[in-house]
């Protein structure tokens, strides 16, 4: 005999009869924890990591360039809650503002590096035709680089610093980002309210930028929230290697270099809180973004 | 005075893998101030591309257009720079297309799609278009106005959708509207309403319009004159009810037969235009209807019939038979 179970079409159907209702705000919130309680997870991490870097003035008890040589090389205590560095610096007062390096870097390039991908892509499938792929061939060009072997020539470039690190990041996200938007403005390109947009007589900058990009701001996010995870890895990895930002600067990359290696054993502390706090918000940013994918794609809705 | 619209000899082709596809094989006709004409055809029989040719929106490649003139009030519209064409379209000729669950865009309000148009166009500012917005909402029948300009494209059913996109297309006071199917894809009830509209409003306003369909029922009541193209090429042209009731063309009388007519005694079954429509990659020197044509000749086969003067003055038909009673008894 065989008994018939309720397939995944029935439990689908079965969910909570309270999902036709016009969800609230707080109420879509919650209901994006519960479902995804990793994506929370990544969530409460990006909003932790960002309230340091805003507020890192208010939260450090010390100046983070401040050297204090009567407190060198602390293991953590109650006054020192991570320890010091080498030159008496306090850890945690310099990862709340490394945390606001991080921030202004992986923000920053991930929203210039993603703005103009944006434009690109989309004016890329627009258009077609020569004008595509000769931009598609470019974009290829750029692609063929690890994002970091990429920046390391931009660097050498343009030399170190903030602003530089930023540009350095945001020229190998570009082709990342016009690759992915540029496949889901392929799509958009065909449906008649573009052709409509053209019989009304509109122009193509006035097509391309209120008809077609709004509506591929769907995928853009997700690939905006993946892309700051990336933009602060790669910020941490030039630090790390002495090319990004400079000392006496705070930023979690260059507090694992140098000392931090040569103490590694007799002052772990140095090298661990700064390696956790990239780990952490890299990881943070994933899963928040791969979340926001889940959530947003009604596809994959209901699982 | 000149006629608004006039089309002469227009070829557009379009370069595909199977080979070259001449989907506008020379046609010619003229639309006067204030008309409604029709094109009527099968799919794929070019009405859609002749429409998009004189607004020159065909996509190129793969398209071209590769001859002919079209004078617009007087301006030849092939010659005119791309600047001077984009002021041409959505102010002087306005367009409605066949989706309309899909020609507004979802993430602009209803209230700004018309703006939008009238301030592309006009340099009208924020308010004087918002006022204008409200009128013509008001002119294609939509009830509570205020409160549809605030909202979006998926809060509209079908049929309002479709009068949105009218409103959209008179927004500036066009001359002439080009309605490429307006009515196929909506419910048989709505396409009455939309085409009492069109036409209540055209003739109101004085605007021209080719509506482009394949439904013969449609060209009976909202045309003057309709325009029967096949294969590329109109192969009958003349008066609404010259075409209704006298046809001197195959190709229409078959349409005509295909249609359920309600004014005549039931008959046991429809009587549709047997076999399909011919590959237009292989086009031979003859008539591109004969393989249908239950009248065909050997004579058909040799050459293409061209549209000469058929029954009463103005009416033109390409058929070597077209003076012949073509009754029961003639077909071959």
């Amino acid at each position: 005999m065989t008994v018939i179970t309720p397939g995944p079409a029935a439990a689908a159907i079965a969910v909570d009869p309270q999902t036709w209702r016009q969800r609230t705000w707080a109420g879509s919130v919650l209901d994006f924890c519960r479902r995804k309680p990793l994506g929370a997870f990544g969530l409460a991490v990006v909003l932790v990591i960002c309230l340091a870097g805003g507020a890192a003035d208010w939260l450090a008890p010390f100046d983070p360039e401040e050297n204090d040589f009567s407190a060198m090389m602390q293991a953590p205590n109650w006054l020192h809650l991570l320890g010091t560095d080498q030159f008496g610096r306090d850890i945690f007062s310099r990862l709340v503002f490394g945390a606001r390096t991080a921030m202004i870097v992986g923000f920053g390039a991930a929203i210039g590096g993603g703005m103009i991908g944006l434009v690109l892509g989309v004016t890329s499938a627009y258009f077609g035709g020569w004008i595509d792929l000769v931009f598609q061939r470019v974009l290829d060009v750029l692609m063929a680089f690890p994002l970091i072997i990429l920046a390391l020539a931009v660097v050498s470039v343009f030399g170190t610093g903030v602003f530089n690190v930023i540009i350095a990041i945001t020229i190998p996200l570009i082709p990342r980002c016009g690759r992915v938007v540029r496949s889901s403005a392929l799509a958009v390109r065909e449906i008649p309210y573009i052709d409509a947009a053209r019989a009304l007589g509109f122009g193509h900058a006035r097509i391309v930028l209120r008809h077609m990009i709004p509506n591929v701001l769907a995928p853009f996010l997700i690939l905006l929230s993946a892309f700051v995870g990336q933009a602060i890895l790669a910020e941490a990895s030039l630090s790390y290697l002495g090319l990004g930002v400079q000392e006496p600067v705070p930023a979690w990359g260059l507090m694992l270099q140098g000392s931090a290696e040569d103490y590694a054993t007799t002052a772990p502390w140095i090298a661990i809180f700064p390696g956790l706090a990239i780990v952490i918000t890299v990881l943070g940013f994933s899963l928040f973004g791969d979340a926001l994918r889940d959530a947003i794609d009604p596809k994959l809705r209901n699982r | 005075m000149p006629p608004l619209l006039e089309v002469k000899g227009l070829h557009t082709e379009f370069r595909t893998g199977a080979g070259l596809v001449r989907a506008v094989d020379g046609i010619s006709y003229t639309v006067e101030h204030g008309e409604t004409v029709a094109v009527v055809g099968e799919s794929g029989s070019g009405k859609s591309v002749g429409a998009l040719s004189i607004l020159r929106l065909i996509p190129d490649p793969p398209g071209r257009v590769t001859g002919g003139e079209i004078l617009f009030d007087g301006r030849d519209l092939r010659s005119l720079p791309e600047a001077e064409m984009r002021r041409i379209r959505g102010r002087d000729i306005g367009m409605v297309f066949q989706e309309p669950m899909t020609s507004l865009n979802p993430v602009l309000t209803i209230g700004r799609q018309i703006t939008e148009t009238l301030e592309a166009h006009r340099d009208a500012d924020r308010a004087t278009a918002d006022r204008r917005a409200l009128e013509l909402l008001e002119m294609v029948g939509i009830a509570d106005p205020a409160r549809r300009l605030r909202q979006y494209p998926h809060q509209l059913s079908g049929g309002m959708r479709q009068r949105v996109m009218i409103a959209i297309a008179l927004a500036c006071n066009p001359k002439l509207i080009i309605a490429d199917e307006p009515t196929t894809a909506l419910d048989v009830t709505i396409q009455a309403q939309i085409l009492e509209l069109m036409k209540s409003l055209t003739r109101k306003l004085g605007v021209a319009q080719i509506i482009i369909t394949h439904n013969l029922g449609v060209v009976a009541r909202y045309a003057s004159r309709v325009n029967v193209m096949y294969a590329g090429r109109i192969v009958e042209s003349g008066r609404a009810d010259a075409i209704y009731h006298r046809p001197r063309h195959p190709y229409t009388m078959a349409l005509l037969r295909s249609v359920p007519r309600l004014d005549q005694p039931r008959r046991a079954r429809l009587d549709p235009v047997e076999g399909q429509p011919p590959d237009l990659t292989r086009l031979d020197e003859g008539c591109a209807f004969r393989a249908r044509c239950r009248f065909a000749v050997g004579r058909c086969a040799e050459a293409r019939p061209a549209l000469e003067p058929a029954g009463e003055p103005g009416h033109l038909a390409a058929c070597f038979r077209s003076a012949e009673p073509m009754t029961e008894e003639a077909a071959a």
